[in-house]
């Protein structure tokens, strides 16, 4: 951080003075004047928060695709079967049993033991070969998706939020000021809101546990130098079911999460396959740090976008991946390759 | 490939040059109107030339480029959309430009496409490439489903058909069989030129070694730029023959499945000659066709078709990474190798 400002001064304060504006429009309430230009607070706000809520939801799905790419160089293009699959099986759960919050291993499991299967079955055979892998992993998302279709047909579902989670709740922060002087305050889904929290605590929990434990360390010696690490006598298979494995459970339990405040149908694989790919692209690849800040700026220019450039929205994620591309191809925060 | 063969050549005349199985082949292809029905003629055969010209642009860039691309059906699609809007249509937005006009037009548009997509996706390599055409296609996909101005959202354009050129409705079954045959033909032929011209050899030099053909002092990014370029041309002949054949163009046109089949078409195909489109596209067409009867006969439902295509794809990538071609090579290889280097024919068990 204090790098980054002495190495880049201005672009430091141009950032430190949009963090200002940013907060400032969203705690102070608006003129008429600022309601006129821009449109109701309320709107704003909530396509803000939508957006990071979405971002977080992009975080789950896109950091198990970025793990796995940066350690095992495995564009796994199946990750949006992986995360249709978690749906469909968090659907299942909470329907059978109703209890929200136990889908989240049940699906981590299943859906990791997936990853078991992928990794030790299919990608171990043509290790090295990441073309070829890549192939693979088309062909399997093509099959898995007419297995699902087959399976659940072409409705969505929508998994039901538990009672504790349903209704709004009310953030201390100002939406508008009525004319008779009564302050009315932002109301946002709670289930949105603990989204958001999870996201966050599973963000830092890998950020801790890549940077802080042993398993952290080997798998960032793997990204770094794969054969150095196997000739310290690591076994790296270990190692890459078990990232793996995790980066199809967080892929799974992403799929519940965008079941509750989304919902899942065919096709929903193929935009978070577009989703993930953006916010790797964008981030950089590889880079859990970038997985996050790349999914909040896919999110937001996403909901930001579908307010105020209703058309356009798509393009908009689309120019910012084309810019990054163009100006810093290895993503925002990805280092060099 | 022949160019081990050093021996001093004989002059021939250029027919000499095609073997007797590419005669038949070729004579087939000519005479498949009075043999096959128009069913078979126009979704099977017609069909399958338009999916191998797309593979085609596939092939040339990720056979001698080394680039795989999924942006293909992408330029195809904007292709055809490009015929669609500026040309007749039933879709109020079309301008109805003549077709000497619209079709040039359609093409030049899609090529800048291709090229400025190349200009970006040439920045990274290998996997990265696959991503970034992936994240373009698939963005293209939901930008011309929201953009009603330009691509006419949802619905697309329908009654797109060709133009009554030399008084023949180039849409029945014969005459389209003969236009998609022309342009599968010229376009096979001008990429196995162009792949043997100064330009595709250094291509394949890029490919193959990039630091030393820049160290040689070719201009790597610009070879590969010119590729996309190059090969955008074939995907967009390919996708404007589609968009006739179907009269119509929407969003599904350009959808990911569309994409991935282009892929699944080349790589099943092989990527190693321009053949290997076009073998793949048959394969893939006649499947397409006949899936929905021989999956009834298991008992599945003829839906299931996705699935065939998808596990026929695996089990290729498993087994033949180069595809049919690779098959028929090693079973060439095979073959040569029972054989008697003298007498060329079979030793007979005593090897």
């Amino acid at each position: 951080m204090r790098a980054f400002t002495q190495r880049y001064p201005v672009w430091s304060a141009l950032i430190g003075l949009a963090a200002l504006i940013l907060l400032y429009a969203i705690f102070a309430p608006w003129s008429d004047a600022a309601e006129d230009i821009f449109g109701r607070k309320r709107i704003f706000l909530n396509a803000l928060f939508g957006g990071i809520t979405l971002g977080a939801l992009y975080f789950l799905v896109a950091s198990g695709f970025t793990l796995i790419f940066g350690l095992m160089k495995n564009v796994n293009l199946a990750h949006g079967s992986l995360y249709l699959f978690g749906g469909y099986m968090g659907y299942l759960w909470v329907d059978l049993t109703g209890l929200w919050i136990w889908a989240f291993p049940v699906v981590f499991i299943i859906v990791a033991l997936i990853g078991v299967v992928l990794q030790y079955v299919v990608f171990r055979r043509m290790e090295g070969e990441d073309l070829r892998q890549t192939l693979v992993t088309i062909g399997i998302g093509i099959v898995a998706a007419d297995i699902m279709l087959w399976i659940w047909g072409g409705q969505s579902y929508t998994i039901l939020t538990p009672e504790w989670l349903s209704g709004p709740t009310k953030l201390p922060i100002i939406s508008s000021i009525r004319d008779s002087g009564e302050i009315v305050y932002l109301s946002y889904p709670q289930v949105r809101i603990a989204i958001l929290v999870a996201s966050i605590v599973i963000g830092l929990g890998m950020w801790f546990a890549l940077n802080k434990t042993r398993i952290g360390m080997l798998i960032r010696a793997g990204v770094d130098d794969k054969e150095m690490l196997t000739a310290t006598g690591v076994r790296i298979q270990l190692v890459f079911v078990g990232v793996f494995a995790f980066g199809a459970g967080l892929a799974g339990i992403a799929g519940i999460v965008g079941g509750t405040f989304q919902s899942i149908s065919p096709g929903e694989d193929t935009r978070f396959l577009l989703a993930s790919l953006v916010v790797v692209i964008v981030g950089g690849m590889g880079s859990i740090p970038g997985a996050a800040l790349g999914a909040l700026i896919i999110g937001l220019a996403d909901q930001l976008g579908s307010v105020y450039m209703p058309t356009y929205s798509v393009v908009l994620s689309f120019l910012i991946m084309a810019l990054v591309l163009a100006f810093r191809p290895q993503g925002l925060l990805g280092g060099g390759r | 490939m022949a160019v081990t063969d050093t021996r001093p050549q004989p002059s021939y005349q250029w027919i000499e040059h095609i073997s007797a199985t590419n005669f038949g082949i070729i004579a087939l292809a000519l005479i498949m109107p009075v043999l096959a029905n128009d069913f078979i003629l126009f979704q099977v055969f017609g069909w399958a030339f338009i999916l191998g010209t797309i593979a085609l642009s596939l092939q040339f860039l990720a056979g001698y480029g080394g680039m795989v691309s999924l942006l293909q059906m992408t330029v195809a699609g904007l292709a055809g959309y490009g015929v669609a809007l500026f040309g007749d249509s039933g879709a109020a937005l079309s301008l109805g430009w003549p077709w000497w006009l619209n079709i040039p037009v359609a093409i030049i548009v899609a090529g800048i496409f291709a090229t400025l997509v190349g200009a970006l996706a040439v920045r990274t390599e290998g996997i990265y490439t696959i991503m970034i055409t992936l994240a373009i296609a698939s963005a293209f996909f939901y930008f011309a489903r929201q953009n009603y101005p330009i691509f006419n959202g949802y619905t697309g354009f329908n009654l797109v058909i060709p133009p009554q050129l030399f008084g023949v409705d180039w849409r029945q079954p014969v005459p389209f069989y003969y236009l998609t045959l022309g342009a599968a033909t010229l376009s096979f032929i001008c990429v196995l030129y162009v792949s043997r011209s100064p330009f595709g050899l250094a291509l394949q030099g890029v490919r193959d070694n990039p630091r030393r053909m820049a160290a040689l002092g070719f201009n790597v990014t610009m070879h590969r730029i010119y590729a996309y370029t190059f090969a955008s041309f074939f995907a967009s002949i390919g996708g404007i023959l589609l968009v006739w054949q179907n009269a119509q163009v929407s969003p599904g046109t350009v959808g990911l499945p569309n994409v991935f089949d282009i892929l699944v078409i080349a790589v099943v195909g092989g990527l190693r000659h321009p053949i290997g489109p076009f073998i793949g596209a048959l394969i893939y067409c006649v499947l397409r066709a006949f899936a929905p009867d021989i999956l009834l006969a298991f008992g599945l439902s003829g839906e299931r078709f996705k699935m065939l295509i998808g596990l026929g794809f695996l089990a290729i990538v498993f087994w033949s990474p180069d595809g049919v071609l690779g098959l028929w090579d090693r079973w060439k290889a095979r073959r040569s190798a029972n054989a008697d280097p003298l007498t060329g024919k079979a030793r007979g068990g005593s090897a």
